[in-house]
């Protein structure tokens, strides 16, 4: 397989990485640059549990290939915590109980994240929308959309 | 009563993306393991020819049922490997070895199996007929569960009114995020196993049974769980298994990671029933007889169907005092995936029709459901369909509570009112429950939890209960506190390591908080009574006369006197004694009487009560829950935020068992092995959940409380296909009620209520 090299930022950091031409983006955010809290849970875009933030834009990074990523700007969910601090939205997930297995949890995050960056006072409706793509099994949604909600007042 | 909530400490981790799950343990040299499946339903396995998958660049090796050196299943049950013949598509059949996964992948395409076709049968009606393909021994029954009580035909005689209905419920999967892995480690004498799943303890007796080797040299070590749901349990250990034959094969680490489509056609799914439902009451309402006859979709191996079957055969009638009652749970041997514990196994399904002919009832008798369900509900001292004394009854209690907060009778005028928006029509639907505590009659219900207080008055739980991301072990977190009048700010919960815990059963049967909960509270209280002692000798008091609150150890009726804990945990060490504890907890004796008379097959029972407003277009048939409200009685809520979102989950799941979720199965073949076509609720597919606390203290549970886990999600769906058919005139019998079917139905309907 033929090789490539990918020049990224990456929560904030430059890099330039060489990967195999066909890897896909969580492969390369997973096992070369050992961003574990992405997590695969279908590997077709369906389920939302790798969502990262590629140039401002929620995307699942298992429907991504590197070369699509390159010269990118990418945010994991280990890049949401800024000097030790947790973002508001971690905060809050924690506060209002919405991460019980976890699975889903970096998913969740980055797919609320990205619709704070563009819409900072979005209405329940919104906040619904935008995680519609990621699936929990486990806290039936409510106590995620509130968390985003309390998030959104802070 | 004291009630906390406590943050659960592992969310921290979680939050950061920094928790580690199987699959994101680093591992040098690691190899990966596919499993090649059958694509027969039913066949024999003439030859396998691996040549060209050993010819794969990067193959190290196949391994088929041959290379097994010790057992491959007991009788009935699914082997690890197939060895001469396969019953599901999905029965595995050979594992490819290879240095990258991509490897493995090609390889397993290049395995070449040899069959000849046995004839198949995909039904359970079809599978009791005489000359159907026989799919173990002799028949296809596989169990034969019965409960029997009074004379069901002087109970049918002494009715006013006799209804009778036949239902089905689907084959639904858990959909746990993370999908089923294994990693094996091989060890001089045995393996250490990093997989997932809700009984650890139990994966490990497949492993040891392939590789000849004891249990202690199975060493299983739980990483992070990415959820079960029931699921992860005999997968888990098949899987760990696999992982191990690979890794002692090759003498290097191996794992396997199942895709979400191998996941979906090869593990285990929540058994469909087909039940027929006959129901006898006087015009007042009260019921005298019931007679259920269930045939349960087995799969092609036992797995978890006797147990869940038992299950079905005593909760059958629902929560009710009926007189006269004739119950018969066949499970069924089918060429399908194998049906084994989803959340509430076995509730659920009768659930759904129980509480649905209740409610058809009460339309035919003109009366409120509520009246009715009230009327005939348990009450304390009650007999149960087996005639069990019943105790520590909460029905009254859930429905009271439930028709309160959800205003059931308001909504119900205002509907009546204003029934039709537009092209929508609203509903409201209830329904009822009570379920066994604990795995019940059979089984070994004992949990164990060591606590270590360190020197500096930090504290370490050991559990044996596996944490599968339900929160069970902030429940742990939460007695400790509550006994030892500490902050939770001192307590660590150290995840199941076989080699450190007791063995203390599975994840299941929403037995966690009571089992190990229990032990928890035992190895608690003897730390608390050695620090008594200790401080009662200082203070010149006996230890009864001491409290433990807000990280002090005082004396009741003189508070000033008081010690903190860590001076006490200090002087107690100083004095060279052990702050140690270690709990043990054996659920009380149950049964169940083979030919159906009066037994008592689970310890206790816990009650709940669920309501919905539904919204249903006649357009296009899709119903939207509007609201949904559920109230639990779980005894004593240890950890108030974590039950209400526990509740939460399980109305979600519920829904999707109600509306949208079903396994399709095609000639034995899933059709619809992924989330783009097996459709679980978003966060945009229901409208508010309305969680209810209840609590009745119980006389087993730790401090009080009960299980909740499976109940939250058991009464969800009857609720809303009552709620349908108050929406529209027209009941769906067949679930799940999907848009077809309830466009279908209003169809028919035309011109009726709707």
């Amino acid at each position: 397989m033929s090789e490539i090299i990918l020049d990224m930022n990456i929560n904030g950091e430059n890099i330039s990485i060489q990967v195999p031409s066909n890897m896909r983006l969580i492969d390369i955010l997973r096992v070369k640059l050992r961003l574990t809290g992405v997590k695969e849970g279908c590997g077709e875009g369906e389920c939302g549990a790798c969502t990262i933030i590629m140039n401002g834009k929620a995307v699942n990074s298992c429907l991504v290939l590197g070369i699509q990523a390159d010269n990118a700007t990418i945010i994991t969910v280990e890049g949401l915590a800024k000097n030790g601090e947790m973002d508001i939205l971690q905060q809050k997930f924690i506060e209002y109980g919405a991460i019980q297995c976890g699975f889903c949890t970096p998913g969740m995050l980055m797919s609320a994240k990205a619709l704070l960056m563009h819409n900072p006072k979005p209405s329940k409706e919104e906040i619904r929308e935008a995680i519609a793509g990621n699936l929990c099994r486990c806290t039936g949604y409510t106590p995620i959309t509130k968390a985003i909600e309390a998030a959104v007042k802070v | 009563m004291i009630e906390k909530t406590i943050i659960r400490a592992d969310v921290f981790a979680k939050a950061t993306g920094a928790a580690m799950y199987a699959d994101d343990l680093l591992f040098d040299a690691m190899l990966y393991v596919k499993t090649v499946m059958s694509s027969k339903s039913h066949a024999e396995i003439e030859s396998i020819d691996c040549s060209e998958a050993l010819a794969v660049p990067g193959v190290v090796a196949v391994l088929t049922a041959k290379d097994v050196q010790g057992k491959l299943c007991n009788p009935t049950e699914r082997p690890i490997l197939a060895l001469d013949t396969v019953r599901y598509i999905g029965d595995g059949v050979a594992l490819v070895i290879a240095e990258s996964l991509a490897a493995a992948k090609r390889g397993m395409k290049k395995v070449k199996v040899n069959y000849l076709e046995l004839p198949a049968v995909y039904d359970t009606e079809e599978a009791l007929t005489d000359g159907a393909p026989i799919i173990h021994g002799t028949s296809n029954e596989a169990c034969h569960w019965k409960v029997r009580k009074g004379n069901l035909a002087e109970g049918f005689a002494a009715a006013d009114i006799v209804l009778e209905q036949d239902f089905t419920t689907q084959r639904v999967y858990h959909g746990h995020m993370e999908t089923e892995i294994c990693i094996a480690e091989p060890t001089p004498q045995g393996v250490n196993i990093y997989c997932p799943g809700k009984a650890p303890f139990y994966a490990r007796q497949p492993v040891a049974d392939a590789l000849n080797i004891g249990l202690n040299q199975v060493r299983a070590i739980q990483p992070v769980v990415g959820g079960s749901f029931g699921a992860k349990g005999t997968d888990a250990g098949i899987i760990a298994a696999r992982a191990a034959i690979a890794a002692k094969h090759t003498g290097r680490i191996c794992k396997i990671i199942y895709s979400r489509e191998e996941s979906m056609v090869e593990c285990t799914k929540r058994h469909p029933f087909k039940l027929r439902y006959k129901i006898g009451a006087k015009k007042d309402g009260t019921i005298t007889a019931m007679e259920i006859y269930g045939l349960v979709d087995a799969g092609a191996y036992t797995s978890e169907t006797k147990r869940t079957t038992a299950r079905s055969c005593v909760e059958a009638t629902g929560p009710y005092v009926i007189p006269n009652v004739m119950t018969d749970i066949i499970g069924v041997y089918t060429n399908t995936v194998s049906n084994d514990a989803m959340r509430g196994y076995g509730s659920p399904q009768v659930d759904a029709c129980s509480e649905q002919i209740m409610d058809e009832l009460a339309i035919k008798l003109g009366m409120d459901p509520v009246l009715l369900r009230r009327l005939n509900g348990l009450k304390e001292g009650s007999l149960s369909a087996t005639s069990q004394v019943m105790t520590g009854v909460s029905l009254d209690e859930c429905i009271d509570k439930l028709v309160e907060k959800f205003d059931w009778y308001e909504r119900k005028e205002r509907i009546a009112k204003s029934k039709k928006h537009g092209d929508k029509v609203r509903g409201l639907g209830m329904a009822c429950m009570y379920r066994g505590e604990a795995m019940g009659a059979g089984a070994i219900d004992t949990a164990g939890v060591n606590i270590h207080v360190e020197k500096d008055a930090s504290v370490k739980i050991y559990a044996g209960l596996n944490e599968v991301g339900q929160g069970g072990h902030t429940m742990l977190a939460s007695v400790a506190c509550l006994v030892l009048g500490i902050s939770d700010k001192r307590i660590s919960v150290a995840r199941v390591d076989s080699a450190y815990v007791p063995d203390s059963g599975p994840t299941v049967a929403s037995r966690g908080t009571v089992l190990a909960g229990n032990a928890c509270q035992r190895a608690a209280e003897q730390i608390k009574e050695k620090l008594a002692i200790l401080v009662a000798g200082n203070f010149k008091v006996k230890p009864e006369d001491l409290s433990f609150a807000n990280e002090k150890i005082f004396i009741t009726d003189n508070p000033e006197v008081s010690m903190s804990f860590e001076k006490a945990v200090q002087a107690c060490y100083n004095a060279g004694k052990n702050v140690y504890g270690f709990g043990w907890w054996c659920a009380p004796d149950s049964w169940m009487d083979p030919d159906g008379g009066s037994c008592e097959p689970y310890f206790s029972y816990v009650y709940g009560a669920c309501a919905t407003e539904v919204e249903v277009d006649l357009v296009t048939g899709k119903t939207e829950v509007l609201a949904f409200a559920a109230a639990h009685d779980v005894g004593h809520a240890l950890n108030v935020m974590e039950v209400e979102n526990q509740i939460c989950g399980g109305v979600s799941m519920g829904i999707g068992y109600a509306l949208t979720e079903e396994i399709l199965m095609i000639n034995g073949r899933v059709d619809n092995p992924n989330f783009r076509w097996y459709v679980t609720p978003t966060a945009v597919d229901y409208g508010e959940i309305i969680p209810i606390i209840v609590e009745k203290p119980s006389k087993f549970g730790p401090l009080g409380a009960k299980g909740l886990g499976e109940p939250a999600t058991s009464i969800v769906a009857p609720a809303i296909l009552n709620a349908i058919r108050d929406a529209i005139g027209t009941r769906i019998y067949q679930m799940p009620a999907s848009l077809e079917k309830v466009a279908t139905a209003i169809s028919a309907n035309k011109g009726g209520k709707a």
